[in-house]
């Protein structure tokens, strides 16, 4: 049972989170205008990376609030939990909030 | 009459009582503080059963549950199959008998109580042996918060087993006075009889606690048989001591043949000889011990048996007591048939056997090293290193938040283990030890000659190994091994599922690293090549019902109820589970079966007027002044334009365009919503709005909040639900004119506020009734009191879906299933045109979507005007000729919902059929029971397709 | 006027509650008035418009007036009342809130509560709830939105000690979550009474 870190609660379990998917897609401005294919990719592609991924986080069981998390996909470890507000952490930020153990 | 085997003092029993236990029917005695083994051997009895494929005696050949050969079934307190005779405490009135591999499961329910707990620590030990006792007092000494839990009845591990002596007084008075302290600290929790079988994500670490298996049939009801405790630590100490290993030779399989050091188990904590006359045979000196303390206890020991060429010196300790020492010599094969009588012994040098000679024995202790358990560790994802000196897998890195300590990190002597214990502790801490943070003096202990790795004697008995068992259990031996290798396989996983080695109850706690060791040697490679299967929890094996926990019977699946549910249960409602929640499905009168109480819930709506307790629609509050806009962009409708007071149905759709929810938004003012959810949908749509705002619409000025049981609602349809409804809420003009359809109304009931909105799910004429549950009993009472000059009459779920489904209104989640577009369903006229994108709009225009042959909804007409086709039904065509295609038949749909209907007198279905609205008109087929129906195919909408009744 | 009767979800539990030790009481609370408050920023012009200083630490509960203010996320907070109507407590919060761009709710019947007094709280607790109770943790004025059994809850501590406890679950789910306290609470009894 691992802990996921609401930004909010902290340390929860999982079983209190919903997973969002990929994190960074923003819905197209202009749907419309969007070809088939470029729509499609909205709706039916995203990237399946091994290792580092950002994704989107809900407590569902909790504040209900969502967020990011740059989780490894291949260690299941959340190297790091963001506000939607947050930009996404860069490679750099990521290694030093690691070095000073910050990383939740 | 004492027991023959039993010795006259010494052991942990309580010689004092005596417990009278049955096993394969036979009466024997024992006393409290054995385990079911320790008394059987006490009594001289080795063999448990016979080998499930080869049916060869077995015995008990360990004291604890590396066992591979003690598996019994339990009869009495209560049956319960594949427990080891070793892990079993006697009891009064313990009834069982031995199983050759499989057992029976208990056709009786199980009455028993089982639970889980929550835990948080600083630091958990796991296991309480001189390492982790060490290592428990030096946290808890230092005010961390401290979890112990031990597997054995009591704590010690394995000073439990012997005669060391720390602080020159026996080692166990040491270990009393650490329980004692240990217990005097409030922030420690200790458990004995407890197993950490499993070590997870972050600290977690599952353990199930036997509470009261001990007590027999004096166990209290009301406590937890068993208790899986949930243990979060921030460190956690491995604590968990080491399993002997044996050495694999022809025949190693008889009675009477056994690990050493279970030998003294048996001995020094119960009390048991577990034979007369002995022969020990080992690669290491701790066998030494054992040949020496049953010698004392009056054991004849006939040789021992060490395969190391130089011996130990330990010999001349050995020759002094008389007892014979064969170095370079090795155990090649035993005689006997239930038990043995033979050991044959020859002399072993660089790796060939030489002749040899029988001696005879009762007993034939085993040593052939010791191999740590790592399995905590390894679960974890720890590495393991392989130490060719000790023959042995060792934890190979630091973990982050777990540490193996003692003997489990392969720490050879107890003066090493204490202050092992003490060292991985203190590095648990955050501030620095406690002043009083003092060990035991352990005596030195003497510099041991280093064990001989060996994994096998070779076969010199003709049999090529297929009498040399690694896995007793599985009765697969290293001709097995040889056979696996010969086919190929080269991982050792492979070779575990080729052989089935390491698979049994035990998970190979005896047979894993020989198997590794065996197949190294067969194929020349080194055993860090080789490596171990993957150690996967649970480390021994753990009852279903203890993981369920209270989680079962009523507790299994919360039920969720209404505030009517006292009232649908004394009016005789038979119910349905709507996901969590408990709906009543019909009220059948005396004598009715659900048909006919479906049938006349029916009629009443239609022609008088029926009530349903509707209070698990969804309810969502949108507040803001960009309410509106939100909903907007999630309604495939326009909602906006919608008045205050009003009503509009709306679709709701993911963004490829499938319908998810469907359901009414009434406008309560210019900045606010109530939208109503299916039941099912109400979390999932108000997660989905909470998406969206907090995702992609943060700037969006909107909340949206729960009110699902804030309101209970009460449908009152039916041609006269206008006089029911006018007569409990005078103060609202309920005329047509004053309060049409689709709109609603706010009132109160002697001062509580109640809403009224015209909606109809059934297509008559409807008020829907809301009110706080506070006062639902009294509102619903009101409701059918005004009603009873009309026949009011309750209706359940059965009901509600045979009217809505007459008039063609699908359920999202029976009629669709995330493949079906608004346009599917015929409702192109709740898609809005004007709107220039809302959530699934840029779909519809996907060319799959446009496919004339997606499948619509549409009814269905049995033209026998009998049978009432299954949902989910398949529907085929009959071919130009009038017979079926060929095989495949080509599926053109299938029914989703299908009822008997008392207004069409005959029964009716709704279908998702291909091109299906081209299709109307035509005859399609659905089997049905093996035979062909005909039915017609239709429009959805089967009953007053103008909606007068609905609008009137 | 004459009164409509009110009903709780827990009339049926009443006697079975009743025959819990003192180690473990179970009451079940009053009804009071709730409303579910949103709002973006919160500063002294909410405090003066609500009369109270709405927490802002996750996890936190403060008294607000005759009833309590809890936290529910960064933006959301229960805010409860023993003296008003639900239908008052709605519009003087919604009044308060509206011209701060924040809503109001009634939800005075989404929930219901009930507190657990006793020196066996936090151990009953702690049989189906996965955060850490122990008072150092989880003392007066903390709260928590999770999980207990298989119910919802919000938790708020009244008292350091982790013996006094309030769980507001949705009233839907209160007759499962009392069969779950009293099953959990069985072995504390010495003369059970309840069984399955
Ligand atoms: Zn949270």
């Amino acid at each position: 049972m691992q802990l996921i870190a609401c930004p909010w609660c902290g340390p929860r379990e999982e079983v209190e989170f919903h997973y969002g998917g990929q994190a960074h897609v923003p819905y197209p401005d202009s749907p419309a205008e969007l070809s088939d294919e470029e729509w499609a990719h909205y709706v039916f592609f995203r990237d399946n990376p091994k290792g580092r991924f950002a994704e989107r986080w809900n407590h569902s069981a909790g504040c209900r609030r969502w967020f990011n998390a740059i989780r490894d996909t291949a260690t299941y470890r959340f190297e790091r939990v963001y506000r939607l507000d947050d930009p996404k952490p860069g490679v750099t930020e990521l290694a030093r909030s690691r070095e000073e153990g910050t990383a939740p | 009459m004492t027991s023959p085997f039993r010795t006259s003092t010494g052991g942990r029993i309580d010689r004092a009582t005596t417990v009278e236990f049955t096993f394969d029917g036979q009466t024997l005695r024992g006393h409290p503080g054995d385990t079911l083994a320790s008394a059987l051997l006490a009594n001289g009895r080795h063999q448990i059963a016979t080998s499930i494929k080869l049916g060869r005696p077995r015995g008990i050949a360990a004291a604890w549950a590396e066992d591979p050969g003690g598996l019994v079934q339990i009869e009495e307190p209560f049956p319960e199959p594949m427990l080891l005779a070793t892990t079993v405490e006697l009891h009064e009135g313990l009834a069982a008998h031995g199983l050759p591999g499989q057992g029976r499961l208990a056709d009786v329910p199980d009455s028993a109580r089982y639970d889980a707990v929550h835990h948080h620590v600083d630091v958990l030990v796991v296991g309480a042996g001189p390492a982790g006792l060490a290592a428990a007092l030096t946290a808890a000494r230092a005010g961390a918060r401290v979890a112990l839990v031990d597997e054995q009845s009591e704590a010690g591990g394995s000073l439990l087993s012997g005669t060391e002596r720390l602080d020159d007084a026996p080692a166990l008075q040491w270990v009393a006075a650490a329980v004692a302290e240990l217990a005097g600290l409030p922030e420690v929790l200790h458990l004995q009889r407890t197993t950490a079988f499993g070590s997870y994500d972050d600290g977690f670490v599952l353990a199930l606690e036997r509470r009261t298996d001990h007590l027999g049939a004096a166990a209290p009801k009301h406590v937890s048989r068993q208790r899986v405790w949930r243990i979060r630590a921030r460190s956690i100490v491995v604590a968990t001591g080491a399993h002997e290993r044996p050495v694999v030779f022809a025949d190693n399989d008889r009675p009477g043949i056994m690990l050493a050091g279970a030998a003294r188990t048996f001995l020094h904590r119960y009390g048991v000889l577990p034979g007369r006359e002995a022969v020990v045979f080992t690669t290491n000196d701790s066998a030494y011990d054992a040949a020496l303390d049953l010698h004392r206890a009056g054991v004849h020991v006939q040789a021992v048996v060490d395969a190391r060429p130089e011996g130990s010196p330990r010999r001349a300790e050995c020759e002094r007591a008389g007892i014979r020492v064969l170095s370079g010599a090795v155990v090649t094969g035993t005689r006997g048939a239930e038990r043995i009588t033979h050991a044959l012994v020859a002399p072993f040098a660089d790796g060939e056997v030489g002749a040899g000679s029988a001696i005879t024995c009762d007993l034939l202790l085993v040593s052939g090293g010791w191999n740590p358990a790592v399995h905590l560790f390894s679960q974890a994802r720890g590495r393991l290193r392989y130490d060719a000196a000790l023959g042995a897998f060792l934890p190979g890195e630091e973990l982050d938040g777990l540490a193996v300590a003692g003997s489990a990190a392969g720490v050879p002597d107890l003066a090493g283990c204490l202050t092992d214990g003490q060292r991985v502790a203190r590095a648990t801490l955050a501030g620095p030890p406690a002043a009083d943070d003092r060990l035991p003096t352990a005596p030195e202990s003497a510099v041991p000659t280093p064990p001989l790795v060996l994994w096998r004697v070779p076969d010199t008995s003709g049999a090529d190994g297929s009498t040399s068992f690694v896995d007793l259990q599985r009765d697969a031996t290293v001709a097995d091994i040889a056979r696996a290798i010969g086919a190929g396989l080269r991982s050792i996983e492979h070779v575990k599922r080729y052989t089935t080695i390491g698979t049994a109850h035990d998970q190979g706690k005896t047979s894993g690293v020989l198997t590794s060791g065996i197949t190294a040697e067969l194929l020349a490679i080194p055993v860090q090549d080789t490596g171990t299967t993957t150690f996967r929890p649970p480390y021994t094996p753990v009852a279903f019902a203890a993981l369920a926990g209270r989680d079962r019977g009523r507790l299994f699946d919360p039920e969720r109820v209404t505030a009517l549910h006292e009232w649908h249960v004394a009016a005789g409602a038979v119910f349905e589970d709507v996901g969590q929640w408990k709906r009543p499905r019909h009220y059948p009168r005396p004598g009715e079966d659900m048909e006919a109480a479906v049938l006349r819930e029916c009629a009443a709506a239609r022609t008088g007027v029926g009530i349903l307790d509707g209070s698990t629609l969804g309810k969502i509050d949108v507040q803001g002044p960009d309410a509106a806009v939100l909903l907007d962009r999630l309604y495939t409708n326009l909602m906006s334009s919608l008045k205050v007071g009003s009503v509009r149905y709306g679709v709701m759709c993911g963004v490829d365009g499938m319908v998810i929810d469907d359901g009414t938004v009434l406008r309560l003012a210019e900045d606010r919503f109530l939208v109503l959810t299916t039941t099912g949908g109400a979390a999932k749509v108000l997660d989905w709005m909470e998406e969206w705002v907090q995702t992609e619409w943060p700037d969006l000025r909107v909340h949206c909040t729960s009110v699902t049981e804030q309101w209970c609602t009460f449908p009152v349809v039916g041609p006269r639900s206008r006089d029911v409804v006018g007569a409990v809420f005078p103060q609202v003009d309920v005329s047509a004119e004053a309060f049409p359809f689709m709109t609603w109304r706010d009132t109160t009931l002697d001062g509580v506020p109640v809403r009224l909105a015209r909606i109809s799910f059934s297509g008559e004429l409807a008020f829907e009734v809301y009110v706080n549950p506070w006062y639902a009993v009294a509102v619903w009472q009101r409701l059918l009191d005004a009603g009873r000059p009309y026949g009011i009459t309750p209706y359940g779920t059965e009901t509600m879906h045979v009217l809505r489904a007459e008039k063609g209104y699908p359920i999202i989640g029976q009629d669709t299933d995330g493949t079906v577009t608004p346009h599917d369903l015929g409702m192109a006229w709740a898609v809005s045109k004007k709107k220039p994108d809302f959530v699934g709009k840029r779909s519809f225009a996907r060319p799959a979507n446009q496919d004339p042959l997606r499948k619509h909804l549409v009814g269905l007409l049995p033209v026998d005007r009998q049978t009432v086709l299954p949902e989910g039904s398949q529907i085929v065509e009959f071919r130009t000729d009038g017979r079926l295609p060929p095989p495949p038949v080509p599926m053109l749909g299938h029914v989703t919902s299908s009822y008997r209907s008392a207004e069409l007198a005959r029964p009716f279905a709704l279908a998702l059929v291909k091109g299906g609205r081209e299709r109307i008109g035509e005859t399609v087929h659905v089997p049905v029971d093996g035979t062909l129906v005909p039915v017609e195919v239709t429009g959805p909408v089967l009953v007053d397709p103008e909606g007068a009744r609905r609008d009137g | 006027m004459a009164e409509l009767l009110r009903t709780s979800p827990l009339d049926a539990w009443t006697d079975a509650l009743e025959r819990l030790p003192d180690t473990v009481r179970i009451a079940v609370e009053p009804y009071v008035a709730m409303v579910d408050v949103r709002l973006g920023t919160v500063g002294a012009a909410a405090s003066a418009a609500l009369g109270v200083d709405l927490p802002t630490a996750p996890g936190t509960w403060v008294p607000a007036g005759t009833g309590r203010a809890v936290w529910l996320g960064p933006d959301e907070w229960l805010l409860s009342s023993t003296t008003e109507t639900p239908e008052e407590l709605e519009a003087r919060v919604r009044a308060a809130v509206l011209p701060l761009g924040g809503s109001a709710t009634d939800v005075s019947a989404q929930r219901i509560g009930l507190r657990l007094t006793g020196a066996r709280v936090r151990d009953v607790l702690a049989k189906g709830c996965s955060i850490d109770l122990h008072p150092r943790v989880f003392g007066r004025g903390s709260s928590a939105q999770t999980t207990l059994g298989q119910a919802g809850v919000v938790l708020l501590a009244l008292f350091d000690a982790a013996d006094d406890v309030v769980v507001l679950v949705r009233s839907s789910f209160a007759g499962y979550l009392a069969d779950w306290l009293l099953d959990a609470a069985l072995e504390f009894t010495t003369t059970p009474t309840h069984d399955r």
